[in-house]
């Protein structure tokens, strides 16, 4: 890199960088820190720093029952979602990029339109469905309709993913007698594990900040998930400020482990998505 | 939309669809019924989930939408188009309507170039590069409602944005920031700019990575200055991603709930100036009750959503389909 030619220590650029860091930083960072102050500190000077810190909201958020049954929910959720979508969606994408017949192109533009349309148009037939369903309040009609909404962005990233996969893999596998079916489960499953984990990551996160379904679907204390939580939280202990930015600071931990994990992925797997 | 969305090349061989006509041309190795069924069998479970929870919804929210209906039982008090005359002759609903539109307009008009400038900043050769694009994407990936919670608190009038302002002696600058009906769409834009910019430089410099670096170069050797290349040679060739992202911007500000309902609440939103679509469905659907109602708001919204979407495939898009929301050509 010291080789480039290009502005490499150009100063105007960094101060730049850091200023925009700092905004998009900034409200995050005064979360994390506000939960470590009193609610008479937060009153006195709304903006300054902890003076002492406390860690009296952090401790009494994680020592009780509500945040941690809160995480098991979402993570029941998510999981289950991120396997929903990570299996159908392969399965499905593997038969749109391999294999040719009638309808293919139907079945295509099927799943493409249904990139347009967030769960928001759907939500309220939607609700009546789950309803009908009897699944109302619990995770699996949150789960559902999760999964269903996530294959669309799943099979656009990874048709042209699991295509990539060079047909002479296949043509030398038949020659081995192996199946169709073999050389998907063989062949195509290990090789299109990069593609795999993001949409995993993808689905995952998604599930994880998912807002507006569960405040359809979970109407009972029990079943909230985070996202519901942290906002049941905040109307609750509205004059208690420090303990709630500490709850929020909490929940966002597990995304944004996630996402500093595999970044990498995510990004690369949008850009093959909507490649320029 | 067939002709933008639907898979380019796609040529159809006979004997694959369950009715089949009669194969014009010679079969080649005609697709057995083996092969049929793991086709069907493969991808079944996946068109059954996304017809059964994505199509199936839509579909009844437009049989609903003809009745007056409290969600229990079945509807039964036929209406015909009484709701739809009713949203859009409600003054709220206009003012939602337009509430959309501004945030459409301004998200295009603010985050596109803003995002462009921050995506060629980025684009340089910077010490710690890849831990900047990790960090300018930090918004992006936390849950709306932490978002929402973090920016209500962060702006109220005692909050800590006017305490910093009061601290710095700026506190004429102070101002009730939600609640001010002529400043909190402002305010909106701001925490939307926030929380989506990210996703828009992302998807840049990832378009600027497969713009060949030779050009620039050539155009260097020419004797083009930095703001030349980049205007003349980077930001067109950028066109295409541009145009997806503008289309991802504009179906999302559409249908935009979160932020908005987390903020605002349900009822202050209207008065504050800040109600969308997606919030006046849900206040006035199933807030209400009225699920009948709701539903016809939930049909009116996806008709805007999808005649936005033609139009925009149809005039923008298509000349960049291929390799776009296509099958990455």
């Amino acid at each position: 890199m010291a080789t480039t030619t290009r502005s490499r220590g150009n100063p105007i650029v960094y101060v730049a960088t850091m200023m925009l860091i700092g905004l998009m930083l900034g409200p995050v960072i005064y979360i994390i820190i506000g939960g470590f102050r009193t609610n008479s500190q937060i009153t006195t000077d709304p903006a300054g720093l902890p003076d002492p810190w406390v860690a009296a909201n952090y401790t009494d958020v994680l020592s009780g029952e509500t945040f941690w049954r809160q995480v098991g929910n979402s993570t029941i959720a998510a999981v289950a979602t991120t396997i929903g979508v990570v299996v159908l969606g392969v399965m499905a994408s593997y038969v749109l990029a391999r294999y040719r017949f009638r309808g293919r192109g139907a079945m295509y533009a099927l799943f493409a339109a249904g990139l347009m349309f967030p769960a928001t148009v759907a939500i309220t037939p939607l609700y009546i469905l789950i309803r009908d369903l009897g699944l109302v309040n619990t995770l699996p009609g949150v789960i559902l309709p999760q999964i269903a909404f996530g294959l669309p962005t799943t099979i656009i990233i990874l048709v042209p993913f699991l295509r990539a996969i060079p047909k002479e893999i296949e043509e030398a596998a038949a020659i081995d007698r192996c199946s169709r079916l073999g050389f998907f489960w063989r062949m195509v499953l290990p090789l299109s594990v990069p593609g795999l984990i993001t949409v995993g990551i993808l689905a995952f996160i998604g599930s994880w900040n998912s807002y507006l379904l569960p405040l359809f679907i979970l109407n009972d204390q029990d079943t909230f998930t985070l996202p519901l939580g942290v906002q049941a939280f905040s109307s609750q202990y509205s004059v208690d400020t420090a303990k709630v930015l500490a709850f929020t600071s909490l929940s966002m931990i597990p995304a944004l482990v996630f996402f500093s994990l595999f970044e990498r992925r995510i990004v690369g797997g949008l850009t093959g998505a909507v490649k320029g | 939309m067939s002709s933008t969305v639907d898979a380019p090349g796609d040529r159809v061989r006979s004997g694959g669809g369950v009715q089949a006509p009669p194969p014009l041309r010679p079969r080649r190795r005609g697709i057995g019924w083996a092969q049929r069924l793991e086709i069907v069998a493969l991808s079944g479970p996946a068109i059954l989930m996304f017809v059964g929870f994505v199509i199936f919804p839509v579909v009844m929210a437009a049989y609903y939408g003809f009745y007056r209906w409290k969600g229990f039982g079945r509807p039964t008090d036929f209406v015909g188009l009484d709701n739809y005359v009713t949203i859009l002759q409600d003054t709220a609903f206009q003012e939602a309507l337009w509430h959309n539109g501004l945030i459409v307009v301004l998200s295009l008009v603010f985050q596109g170039p803003i995002a462009i400038v921050l995506a060629l900043l980025l684009n340089q050769k910077l010490r710690g590069q890849s831990l900047i694009r990790v960090l300018i994407f930090v918004p992006y990936v936390i849950a709306e409602v932490i978002v929402g919670t973090a920016w209500a608190l962060l702006l109220q009038t005692e909050g800590a944005v006017n305490g910093v302002l009061r601290s710095v002696g700026l506190g004429w600058l102070a101002e009730d920031w939600l609640a001010n009906p002529s400043l909190a769409i402002w305010t909106l834009m701001l925490i939307l700019t926030w929380k989506y910019i990210g996703f828009a430089v992302i998807l840049f410099l990832a378009g600027m990575q497969n713009i060949p670096e030779e050009l620039s170069e050539a155009a260097a050797v020419d004797g083009a200055s930095y703001w030349q290349i980049q205007r003349r040679i980077t930001v067109p060739l950028l066109g295409p991603t541009i145009r997806i992202w503008a289309f991802l911007s504009i179906i999302g500000a559409l249908q935009l709930f979160d932020l908005v309902y987390i903020i605002w609440g349900q009822y202050v939103s209207s008065t504050a100036g800040t109600s969308t679509m997606a919030t006046y469905m849900v206040t006035e659907g199933r807030n209400a009750g009225n699920y009948g109602y709701g539903n016809a708001v939930a049909v009116v919204l996806f008709a805007i959503s999808m005649f936005i979407a033609l139009v925009y495939q149809r005039f923008v898009l298509r000349r960049d389909t291929e390799g776009a929301l296509t099958e990455g050509g």
